[in-house]
């Protein structure tokens, strides 16, 4: 164990080799161990985004919590949505950690979500216009999701995989949620069937594009740091092939279709080819210019300006008795 | 049946026509404050002053609707109909929910700019909280036992939430002026609807008499003594005795806010309310 006055006396290029190597043995990053700024910043975007996402993922499931079609569904969803919220405060408290030293709070993240700073995922930009949208978002959206945090679960920085335990063991109950929902629509009414179809139609694009752009080869730099940090273990195609691999024949064994007739399972290759969603309409859509990106920005800052009141009540009161 | 009569389960009260009416009256009462406020506590999901109050308040809407499903079940097994149907088939005219439950929370559609009122919602849960507090203890002692054993099972859950509304008055009471007016306008808005709340419908005398639930008075006296105590610990001036509202929900007349609220819960199931879901 090196003292603090060691460290104090190492230069930044020895702290960072030792911060590398601590990396390599698969030691894990606590929040206040030192980190180069560059490991810093990479946390701080990954996780506020996350954290946002699961935020604003709430709002196009929210339109659907009041409808839902039985007690038992509403019951449900009500606790799905519940624990996306939970989700997002969770990894917004592992955010703020890491921007404390920054001299910033939850507030910067709020007001940098609504300045479009901060980003949250293409899929909580979209439409969810029925019923059958709830399901797949639950089924396939957190299906997806559930993929690439499995990834992290094992990311160097100790305080994510923390959350991330949490957070995948109650997925795969949001997952079972939603398919809960499909497989009742599946099973159904012709209308029920066509109102599925509709929606797996309307979210295809979006799930391919959830994962990123494909490498073809080229990592970006941000992909780079990330896997030499241990951050992330695997390159968006592999993870968007997983997910392919476990949906599709779920997909088509329902009974239903994609929109794209040249989709096919490559066994020599062992990958699915498909066709390329729209990766400029992609870039536009997580830069706040998707169908209802401006709609639900707009309720969050809203609510989030009305109640300030609140807030300010809180900090009052806690000032007042401490 | 009449005094110190105990009815196990519900073949037992089938038996009894006019037993069964007043044990359902009081049940569609039970059932529809909670759906519905619960209902009103899912608009608010993901507009709350922050993100830990987010989760606690949608905790609280579940655990209501759940106590409503209970009853809606008991409802069902009385021989009334499917659950879900009681839930969301019925016209507002046949909903025995009081009307303070019913109201908007603000100004706007809970997807399509809600301007709502967080003080209000507080004081809402609150003085209807307290309310169900008191008919709850009081239904420990119903003759109809089924009744009574889900009722100690909701008292568990329902004493959590009691605490946290408690916490916000106390906070927003002797926080900033602004939020102390606020406060004032929402216990000032709940009071003119608060009066209903232990109002036993037509059926009352019946529903007394069968030893159901404890006479609206008793269990009027019990809740605002309990409200009156808590306003002035936290330092909150009375606001007399609580006024009624014009339609009387527990006589199945409502306001144009709970034709809005059953339109939107119903939705997707009137699509097809054969169907499965």
């Amino acid at each position: 164990m090196q003292t603090q006055i060691e460290r104090f006396n190492m230069t930044e290029n020895e702290k960072m080799e030792a911060f590398l190597a601590r990396i390599d043995r698969g030691e894990k990053i606590e929040a206040d161990d030192w980190m180069p700024d560059d490991y810093r910043n990479q946390l701080v975007k990954l996780i506020s985004m996350h954290g946002m996402s699961e935020i604003m993922g709430a709002l196009p499931e929210k339109e659907w919590v009041p409808k839902a079609p039985t007690l038992r569904r509403k019951l449900a969803i009500m606790a799905k949505v519940q624990d996306e919220m939970g989700h997002g405060q969770l990894l917004l408290r592992v955010a703020e950690d890491l921007i404390a030293p920054l001299g910033k709070t939850r507030e910067d993240l709020m007001q940098d979500l609504f300045t479009g700073r901060l980003k949250f995922h293409n899929v909580f930009h979209m439409e969810a216009p029925t019923w059958a949208d709830a399901g797949v978002i639950g089924w396939l959206v957190d299906g997806a999701a559930i993929i690439t945090q499995s990834m992290s679960l094992d990311t160097s920085y100790a305080p994510y995989a923390r959350a991330l335990h949490r957070i995948c063991a109650e997925e795969k109950f949001h997952a079972q949620h939603g398919e809960s929902i499909v497989l009742e629509l599946a099973e159904g009414t012709a209308e029920q069937r066509q109102m599925l179809q509709e929606a797996i139609t309307r979210w295809w694009p979006s799930l391919l594009m959830f994962f990123g752009p494909p490498e073809n080869g080229n990592i970006t730099s941000n992909q780079a740091s990330n896997m030499r940090y241990k951050i992330r273990t695997q390159t968006n195609e592999e993870l968007r092939q997983v997910f392919l691999k476990k949906y599709l024949p779920r997909i088509f064994h329902l009974g239903f279709t994609l929109p794209d007739d040249t989709i096919y399972f490559d066994e020599a290759e062992d990958k699915w080819v498909y066709q390329q969603p729209d990766w400029e309409a992609f870039k536009q859509i997580v830069k706040g210019n998707g169908p209802r990106s401006a709609h639900r920005l707009n309720l969050r800052e809203m609510s989030y300006e009305e109640t300030k009141w609140v807030r300010d009540a809180i900090m009052s009161f806690g000032r007042q008795v401490g | 049946m009449g005094d110190n009569v105990r009815v196990e389960n519900v073949e037992q009260a089938k038996q009894n026509q006019e037993y069964a009416q007043a044990l359902a009256d009081l049940l569609f009462q039970l059932a529809d404050d909670d759906f519905i406020l619960a209902y009103r506590g899912s608009e608010w999901l993901g507009l709350a002053p922050h993100i830990e109050e987010d989760v606690a308040f949608s905790s609280m809407s579940q655990d209501m609707m759940g106590h409503a499903v209970m009853h809606y079940q008991m409802l069902e097994d009385l021989g009334l109909g499917k659950a879900d149907d009681l839930a969301q088939l019925r016209e507002a005219g046949a909903f025995r929910n009081a009307i303070l439950v019913e109201r908007k929370n603000g100004a706007g559609e809970y997807n399509d700019n809600p301007h709502y009122d967080w003080a209000y919602a507080i004081v809402r849960s609150y003085v209807y909280g307290l309310y169900k507090q008191v008919r709850l203890e009081s239904l420990l002692q119903s003759s109809y036992a089924p009744l009574a054993l889900i009722s100690r099972k909701m008292l568990t859950e329902h004493r959590y939430h009691l605490m946290h509304w408690q916490v916000w008055l106390k906070q927003l009471a002797n926080s900033t002026k602004e939020a102390r007016q606020k406060l004032e306008t929402g216990i000032a808005r709940v009071w003119e609807d608060a009066g209903e709340l232990s109002s036993l419908g037509q059926n009352a005398d019946n529903i007394v008499r069968f030893g159901l639930i404890a006479g609206e008075e008793l269990l009027r006296q019990r809740w605002l003594a309990n409200t009156k105590d808590i306003f002035q610990k936290a330092g909150l001036s009375w606001p007399g005795e609580p006024g009624v509202p014009t339609e009387r929900g527990r006589l199945g007349e409502h306001t144009a806010d709970l034709g809005q609220a059953l339109a939107t819960l119903s939705e997707v199931y009137r699509l097809d309310p054969v169907a499965k879901w």
